[in-house]
């Protein structure tokens, strides 16, 4: 390489001569798919002595990355060995595993949990009356994660074409007479103790969530024996959305609504009622209800997404 | 003032809640007229909470519920909560505002909706990190804010940006991974998950020696944790990529608002969880303040090795993001100060750069090598001038914003120790410099004669909201950086009261 | 230590669960198992957590007799915390495997060198 002065070399530097090209992964600098976006990409053609500057530079890349490649599981396994002494350590000093003694659970916040969780939020499941009750501002929270991912999934998979691998799959599986008794048997009982899951949170284990997961599951079952269509004569795209969007909004509002008066001093409609029936802890059953409305809506959203391109 | 003015924090959480549900089943341009109605609501609600909190001068705690701490969640209106959140939802509007054009250019057709829920979505994270007085709740947050911000980057839907968005969200997965880490050794060593608790428990800890080690773990996991999400060096890999192909609105919100939002809940752990002396004393300071100076010479190294106009712009913003760690690790009053006051600088800054950037590019056939934008300033006036306000505030020209966090870094570094004061005023010293060649490099070339006209005129579409939303940004930089004695008093006045 | 350790195994289990799940996320270049190391490592944070509430000899916190006795159950809060954050975790990973998708049909490959290579490729055959 020729030496430059240090005007030559800036103005080298302005005119993005100068190649600063490092090694290792990462995506390169021209800007957009043309065919996609209206950032249409660099269309200045090249100066003339640049491909064997690009094909040196790209030889060095790629030795550099060669090297990258050999020397990054060492480092990796170092990384992560010094971690791992560094928390092992920190295991051997937190309190003894199993103890009644420590920090954690010896707190006043869990004993008002268990002592007081009855009378206060009527749950029998204190798991229930802590994250619906206690703290329901986290759970509220976790259900919209829960919808920030669906759309973000239905973002990336919503498409309008037909997919043919599923289609033949499809085929084959609707002629299965195996699947389909199975189905017919199975389905009914799947779906009978999710919800039975959803409505006894309160009362055993159990809850919105778990019993989402459960409802979610025999809707994918039903779909994979009966086809898609099926289901889509009774949850659309449409329909999903709204169902997904009643769901949310009840949950959002009933529970500004109790936080409002919690916050303010004011009693609730909704008292814990009599512990031990089904319809008592306040707000628990519906707040369960809509959650697990939401959680099987979008189980089954993410399945329907990820194999036909639409709900 | 009545104190119901306290429960609109709450109110505008859930408002931000409904809103992003809805708007999955509103059409793209309705969508859009809600949040952007959505955050000059919150701007105006929370406007009135600060006047409140600071007519008061005190903090309040709000119950989320009818249990107080330890049982159940809360919030925590102060001031500077409120300066925070009035400050993002304000960027939050300006960048949605300004940055229409680009979203229509490049979002793929159908989803453009999703773009303002994930919008709102962000905001209502942003909102809860702001005010959120609950450790777990702040992790749960986080994650939508994650997620959320992921879907902002990839709703342009080309292969790159997707290839981007992954690398950018198992980054951010490893950093939340290590946070949540953090906050269960806390919670066991602790018991506690509220702010307020943790703090008293941790001061007894401390005193009486317990859990030292355990204590010091899950402060730097925490700390690490937030720095990997906030994308400080060395783990700055994924903002080039990210930011150079992402829709420039998206890069505007992403690096304007999210990086900010893990930024501002550290400085809520320092003061509220470990209080800043402990934090000071763990040590772990010393490590955020090298990572942030290296930060800083490196982001400026990257950027002026750019060729690519928008990822000149991401490297700037990992050096940005490393200003703030090092005003974090600088001291615990006048380094946060002037760390609070970058955050709010680089919010206000960064953003009417990407879509200034994005203006000038569209102009020229969308061209991002700099040679190709000779003379974008001529045919795109107003995103000329306001790119050229923003470079100078990035730089640190005297009446910006920019002029005064540089002058708040050295006053800090005076009062730090002698080989912090060294290493402070020689990064400031060199970071000048390189802003100065790459910004100066820009600027000239956009108001450089052109050698040939513009191929195609590209129409300009939405110009007024754009002229708006840029002259706002440029105005309040401006006017900030000329009368920036009330905001750094208020700074320093919450954090007094933190 | 050893005896520490083994004593609380079930802490130290999460710790190496964690070292294996970041491990399998920096040195494999396939994004499918970059995923599933993820979720090792979320795993083992949930692992962690519950481990703290468990105390022994104690019921679960179903209070169906209705004895309101704090020294009869465990600790309720990891659960639910636990419960919060499987349904973050499921989330992630939804939208992760979204991603890989998207990248798989745009590129064939989940080889995130190939993918690079094929990007670089593209951008210099653009040129």
């Amino acid at each position: 390489m020729k030496k430059r002065t240090f005007r030559e070399w800036l103005k080298a530097w302005d005119e993005g001569e100068i190649d600063f090209s490092v090694p290792g992964p990462g995506c390169p600098e021209t800007p957009g798919d043309a065919a996609s976006s209206g950032d249409a990409a660099d269309d200045r053609p090249a100066p003339k002595d640049d491909a064997a500057i690009r094909a040196y530079a790209r030889r060095f890349r790629d030795r550099e990355a060669a090297l990258f490649r050999r020397i990054y599981p060492v480092m990796v396994v170092l990384i992560v060995a010094v971690i791992s002494v560094f928390l092992l350590r920190v295991v051997t000093e937190l309190p003894p595993f199993g103890s009644a003694d420590t920090p954690a659970n010896s707190s006043e916040t869990i004993r008002r949990y268990l002592e007081d969780g009855l009378s206060e939020t009527g749950a029998v499941n204190v798991v229930a009356g802590v994250i619906l009750d206690y703290r329901a501002f986290d759970t509220l929270g976790e259900s919209h994660v829960l919808f920030t991912a669906a759309c973000a999934v239905l973002i990336l998979l919503l498409s309008s074409e037909k997919q043919s691998d599923s289609l033949r799959v499809r085929e084959i599986l609707e002629k299965d007479a195996v699947l389909h008794t199975t189905g017919r048997v199975l389905i009914p009982l799947i779906l009978l103790f999710g919800i039975y899951i959803v409505l006894c949170g309160h009362l055993g284990p159990g809850g919105g969530f778990s019993g989402g997961a459960v409802i979610g599951s025999a809707l994918i079952l039903y779909s994979l024996c009966y086809g898609p269509e099926r289901v889509r004569k009774g949850l659309n795209l449409k329909s999903y959305r709204v169902t997904v969007l009643t769901a949310l909004l009840f949950y959002s509002l009933a529970k500004c609504y109790s936080f409002f008066c919690g916050a303010n001093g004011l009693e609730t409609i909704f008292g814990p009622g009599t512990p031990g029936n089904l319809f008592s802890a306040g707000l628990i059953l519906p707040l369960n209800l809509a959650v697990g409305t939401v959680v099987a809506c979008t189980m089954y959203g993410f399945y329907a997404l990820f194999t036909e391109g639409t709900v | 003032m009545s104190s119901f003015v306290l429960n609109f924090p709450l109110f505008m959480i859930i408002l931000c809640l409904v809103c992003a549900a809805v708007g999955t089943l509103l059409p793209r341009a309705a969508a859009r007229t809600v949040s952007l109605s959505l955050a000059a609501l919150c701007l105006a609600a929370i406007f009135c909470v600060f006047l409140y909190v600071y007519g008061a001068g005190q903090e309040f705690e709000y119950r989320m519920g009818h249990y107080p701490h330890p049982w159940g969640n809360e919030l925590k209106i102060g001031i500077l909560e409120s300066l925070f959140g009035m400050a993002f939802s304000l960027v939050l509007f300006l960048s949605l505002l300004g940055g229409k054009d680009p979203l229509d250019r490049l979002v793929e057709p159908g989803k453009g909706r999703f773009f303002y829920v994930m919008a709102d979505l962000v905001l209502v994270a942003l909102l809860v990190l702001v005010y959120s007085n609950d450790l777990f709740t702040g992790y749960v947050f986080i994650e939508i804010c994650t997620l959320a911000s992921c879907g902002i980057l990839m709703i342009r839907g080309n292969g790159r940006t997707v290839l981007a968005s992954t690398r950018y969200l198992i980054f951010s997965l490893t950093g939340s991974g290590l946070f949540l880490f953090g906050v269960i050794i806390l919670y066991n060593i602790t018991g506690h998950l509220l702010m307020p608790d943790l703090k008293e428990a941790v001061g007894a800890l401390t005193a009486s020696g317990a859990y030292r080690f355990p204590f010091l773990a899950s402060v730097s996991l925490v700390s690490i944790g937030l720095a990997v999400k906030s994308g400080l060096f060395p783990f700055h890999l994924w903002m080039a990529d990210t930011y150079g192909e992402a829709v420039p609105t998206s890069s505007a919100i992403l690096s304007g608002l999210v990086t900010k939002g893990y930024a501002f809940f550290l400085v809520r752990f320092i003061f509220d969880v470990t209080g800043p002396d402990i934090f000071w004393q763990s040590g772990v300071q010393n490590v955020l303040f090298a990572m942030g100076a290296a930060g800083v010479v490196m982001g400026s190294v990257g950027a002026i090795q750019e060729n690519n106009l928008y990822r000149m712009i991401a490297y700037s913003s990992a050096a940005q993001i490393g200003y703030i760690y090092m005003g974090i690790g600088l001291s615990a009053d006048l380094g946060l100060t002037a760390a609070l006051f970058h955050i709010l600088l680089h919010a206000l800054t960064k953003p009417a750069l990407f879509l200034s950037a994005s203006r000038l590019s569209a102009r020229m056939g969308g061209a991002l090598k700099f040679r190709n934008l000779q003379g974008a300033g001529y045919y795109e006036p107003a995103a000329g001038v306001y790119f050229t306000a923003a470079a100078f505030s990035m730089i640190g020209l005297p009446f910006t914003m920019g002029f005064i966090s540089k002058y708040l870094f050295g006053l800090a570094a005076f009062r730090a120790s002698t080989p912090k004061l060294v290493l402070t005023l020689l990064v400031l010293a060199v970071s000048t410099v390189l802003n100065t060649f790459y910004f100066a490099r820009t600027v000239l070339r956009i108001y450089n004669a052109p050698k040939k006209p513009p191929a195609e005129r590209q129409p300009a579409k939405d110009l007024p909201s754009y002229i708006i939303a840029g002259a706002l940004f440029a105005l309040i930089n401006v006017a900030v950086g000329i009368l920036s004695g009330p905001l750094t008093d208020l700074l320093g006045y919450g954090l007094s009261l933190f | 230590m050893l005896r520490i350790l083994w004593d609380s195994r079930i802490q130290s289990a999460a710790v190496i669960l964690f070292a294996v799940g970041f491990t399998t996320l920096l040195l494999n270049r396939n994004l499918m198992k970059k995923i599933v190391g993820l979720n090792i490592m979320d795993t083992a944070a949930y692992l962690f957590l519950t481990s703290i509430g468990y105390i022994e000899g104690r019921l679960p916190p179903i209070l169906a007799d209705g004895v309101a006795d704090a020294s009869a159950y465990v600790n309720p809060l990891p659960a639910g915390l636990v419960l919060t954050g499987i349904v973050v975790s499921v989330s992630v990973t939804a939208v992760l495997l979204a991603l890989s998708l998207r990248l798989y049909k745009r590129y064939h490959t989940l080889d995130l060198d190939t993918i690079y290579r094929i990007v670089h490729e593209e951008a210099e055959e653009r040129e």
